[in-house]
């Protein structure tokens, strides 16, 4: 899956590049964008972590092939015995339909990565667009084997000190509906992540940030954590980059 | 042809106006080689016969080098100098990579030689040679651009002089083209995807954290989160006054760069005639020249009644001509600041070439207000923030469940409905659906298309437009301005058609009606008919919109008319026009805005026999139709 993306960067940029549009728009061109809107290293207890969330789409102004990518990996563990890895990863892949000025809508899949545990897949419904007052707002549902299913909320706002220092709050909520013992997941609510950016944009589409982030986990979730002696909250200091073309 | 047609023109360096004419006689007719050269050294050719060559060249306009397209060789191209009652033959070689056109903007001449690919010829090919031949059957200043993908923005445009017949109702001792433009270092199509894919991107005028403590303490808490909260709640922004800004264009005076200080040498005391022509892609300019006043003589060509001013807005593709009567031994400043105080045009008027003259600072960039939403304009008053909120309240809901009702108030004193013109008509159009009022909406324009709907369009042909309303100076206006002889047709229309102009600033997406121009039928006109146009404005852009091939008369009241080819309409604007449709054949209508037009702000427009005895005229090369 991540081979596909590295291979998918260069195929969109040669689309871009050779697409000729044409007069009076009777082939309305196709363009197409990916964002890394974050890439960056968390200092936490376990070591540093690099963090990444990648979103590709391509298309017109109705329908969009979408692509987001989202996941961690220990880069430097405090102690000797864990190994560098992936400790999570998460693609979708999603059909997106503009439905009203603001708002698209998405269907798609879902695939979580585990290193050790069984990897995880879903169908999605996804809501996502601008809501008054300029909220980014994400919403989406997943459904997956076993009846299994995950309510993601993601809210996200730019806050503009100047027209190139951008101070951007965002927050990420996970429901569950059915527990998930094989991965230590409860029902309900299990996690929360808040976050807090403050990112200069050299040019709009290169911008370096640092910031604040923080983790908790909730109900049976917490439960399952404690049990298997990890942390259930966790504060962090980030430095990143958010890059676009 | 040439089978390596792009070697010679691309070797050659173009700096800002550029080159002159040497080496280019290769292509030149011996007419040609004894045209005139302008004071800027741009070539004006003359006569009825001539050639014109589309090639690519290196430009240096910003310190990088670029390739732009040119004609014969520079940019702007030549200017082309024609008389009233001539028929003109014009062969245009493509030496680009890619198939071009030109059309003449403004005249009126059968549709197979207006040079829309795809309407009016199939466009010249890369190595082909195109002849456009027809009469000439007005005067004036107009000018000439590609009708082909985004070639205008890179230089493909000229200027057109057409002499009258009879003597010049208003004399002159000089006459200066000035032609502006907007030129930009990057790939235009990288601008028309940049759009698409953050709309904001060129806007360095947002709204910051301290804009807002600042308006805390002038204006209030609660009054400045009342104001936030229409803006905010409609996820628009009062600053979005143009898509493309000088953060990516530099603004041209006859191909000279604001530093290059284009000049135009007079003596004290004559009548200089200047011809304004905005030839850009996408920005509007304010135009002034501190310490002169200036008179209006013509406007998109037409004569109208002399009216003095200091200032005027000139939209994209109009053209203006005023008169200047510079008396004491000084240099004067032309200056011309785009729409969002970005950047600026400016050059020299004097009677010294070693003299310049102060430019001015450019204004604050201006806000947009109720008026541009479209919730009645300023001058009808009474448009607190309490209507305000009560207007936004049936906007905001835009995942379906919108009221359609909820639309219908017509607030506007100007509903032409009560003149009792009947509706165009076309059960299979939606362009021609009848409206119970100018300002109903269709069903089309509601999607994700767009964005916004003016609740309230007013009239506002006396409203300078935002940032030029409280000067203490004269700005000329298109109420101020009747075209001279009285009105040149009908003021009485056969039929109506209601035309909105719809976008969504945030996706990028133009149109009319909420139809992009991929997914609309022709609009039908029937030979001879007058037909009244009115456009509302439903965006908080301004747009130019221009109709190839026929006239558009403004109407102004009180049997006024305007006679243009392009009508700018401001944001929450309604107006009308009339249209003789006394030309057969196949149109262009359109927004002027290059990215706007390619998005899909553009219809076509056929003129057509009403008892389907004349058939549509073919759309052959060499056939010229009994159009004209
Ligand atoms: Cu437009």
């Amino acid at each position: 899956m991540m081979n596909m993306i590295k291979k998918g960067l260069p195929a969109i940029a040669l689309t871009l590049s050779t697409q000729t549009a044409l007069a009076m728009s009777e082939h309305p061109m196709w363009v197409g964008q990916v964002i890394l809107d974050q890439l960056e290293v968390r200092d936490t207890d376990e070591g540093r972590v690099m963090a990444w969330e990648l979103d590709a789409w391509y298309g017109g102004d109705f329908n969009k092939l979408y692509f987001a990518s989202e996941g961690e990996r220990l880069m430097a563990p405090e102690e000797d015995e864990e190994d560098p890895a992936t400790e999570g990863a998460e693609t979708r892949l999603a059909w997106s339909r503009a439905l009203s000025p603001n708002w698209d809508w998405q269907l798609g899949v879902r695939r979580d990565w585990q290193p050790d545990d069984p990897n995880r897949d879903w169908a999605s419904i996804g809501l996502q667009g601008l809501a008054p007052y300029w909220f980014e707002v994400n919403t989406h549902l997943f459904v997956g084997e076993d009846g299994l299913s995950n309510l993601r909320l993601e809210a996200e706002y730019e806050l503009m000190f100047t027209q190139k220092l951008v101070l951007v709050p965002s927050l990420e909520a996970n429901l569950y509906g059915k527990e998930d013992d094989e991965l230590g997941v409860g029902k309900g609510l299990t996690d929360i992540e808040a976050g807090l950016r403050l990112r200069y944009e050299i040019r709009r589409e290169i911008a370096p940030y640092i910031g604040v982030n923080w983790e908790k986990q909730y109900g049976d979730t917490a439960d399952f954590t404690r049990n298997a002696g990890g942390k259930t909250e966790e504060g962090s200091v980030v430095a990143g980059i958010r890059l676009w073309f | 042809m040439n089978k390596t047609p792009f070697s010679l023109p691309r070797r050659r360096f173009v700096q800002g106006l550029a080159l002159g004419a040497t080496g280019l006689g290769l292509s030149l007719s011996p007419r040609q080689l004894l045209a005139t050269q302008g004071h800027t050294g741009a070539p004006i050719l003359s006569g009825d016969t001539f050639h014109l060559t589309l090639g690519g060249a290196d430009v240096n306009i910003t310190g990088k080098t670029r390739q732009a397209t040119t004609i014969n060789g520079i940019v702007p191209g030549p200017t082309l100098r024609w008389r009233e009652g001539d028929t003109v033959t014009i062969k245009v070689t493509n030496l680009l990579p890619e198939t071009s056109s030109i059309h003449w903007h403004g005249l009126l001449l059968p549709f197979q030689m207006d040079g829309v690919p795809g309407l009016s010829f199939d466009g010249i090919k890369p190595g082909e040679t195109f002849t456009y031949q027809f009469p000439i059957v007005q005067s004036g200043t107009y000018w000439y651009h590609s009708h082909s993908g985004f070639q205008e923005q890179t230089g493909l445009y000229g200027s057109i002089i057409i002499d009258p017949k009879t003597p010049d109702p208003q004399p002159f001792d000089r006459e200066q083209v000035i032609m502006l433009s907007d030129w930009s270092d990057e790939d235009p199509k990288h601008i028309y995807a940049t759009l698409k894919k953050v709309s904001h991107y060129y806007n360095f005028n947002e709204r910051t954290v301290f804009d807002t403590l600042r308006d805390f303490r002038d204006k209030g808490v609660l009054q400045t989160l009342k104001d936030r909260h229409m803006w905010n709640s409609m996820r628009m922004s009062e600053r979005d006054l143009a898509d493309v800004t000088g953060y990516t264009y530099t603004y041209l005076m006859n191909g000279q760069s604001p530093n290059g200080n284009w000049t135009c040498q007079f003596n004290p005391g004559e009548r200089i005639k200047l011809r304004f022509i905005n030839a850009s892609a996408m920005t509007f300019f304010d135009i002034r020249i501190p310490g002169l006043d200036m008179t209006v003589v013509a406007m998109d060509g037409q004569p109208v009644k002399p009216v003095d001013f200091h200032e005027v807005r000139l939209g994209v593709a109009e053209t203006l001509d005023v008169i200047v009567e510079p008396k004491d031994d000084r240099a004067y400043t032309l200056f011309a600041q785009s729409i969002d105080r970005s950047g600026f045009a400016r050059g020299t008027l004097t009677p010294d070439p070693a003299l310049s003259a102060a430019v001015p600072d450019m204004d604050e960039p201006p806000l947009l207000g109720h008026t541009e939403m479209g919730m009645g304009a300023m001058n009808h008053g009474g448009m607190n923030h309490d209507t305000g909120d009560m207007d936004h309240n049936t906007m905001n809901h835009d995942i379906g469940g919108m009221d359609h009702s909820a639309m219908n108030h017509d607030m506007g004193s100007m509903d032409h409905s009560a003149m009792a013109v009947p509706f165009a008509t076309d059960p299979a159009n939606p362009d021609l659906a009848p409206r119970e009022s100018a300002t109903q909406h269709l069903d089309s324009e509601f999607g994700p298309g767009v964005d916004m709907r003016a609740m309230a369009p007013g009239e506002m042909l006396a409203d300078p437009g935002i940032g030029l309303r409280d000067r203490d100076w004269k700005v000329l206006t298109y109420a101020d301005m009747e075209t001279a002889g009285g009105p040149p047709d009908s003021l009485h229309p056969d039929r109506e058609i209601v035309l909105h102009l719809t976008g969504n600033m945030s996706r990028y997406m133009w149109s009319f009606n909420g139809i992009p121009f991929a997914d609309a039928k022709p609009l039908e006109l029937y030979h001879n008919e007058r037909v009244r146009i009115t456009l509302v404005n439903d965006t908080m852009m301004t747009h130019p919109i221009h109709l190839h091939g026929l006239w558009s008369d403004l109407e102004l009241g009180d049997g006024k008319l305007l006679r243009k080819h392009t009508i700018t309409v401001k944001p929450g604007e309604k107006l009308s026009y009339l249209v003789r449709a006394d030309a057969l054949g196949r149109w262009a209508y359109h927004c002027h805005l290059l990215y706007h037009m390619d998005a899909g702000m553009f219809r076509e427009v056929r003129v057509i026999a009403k008892d389907g005895s004349q058939s549509m005229p073919a759309m052959d090369h060499h056939q010229h139709g009994e159009g004209a």
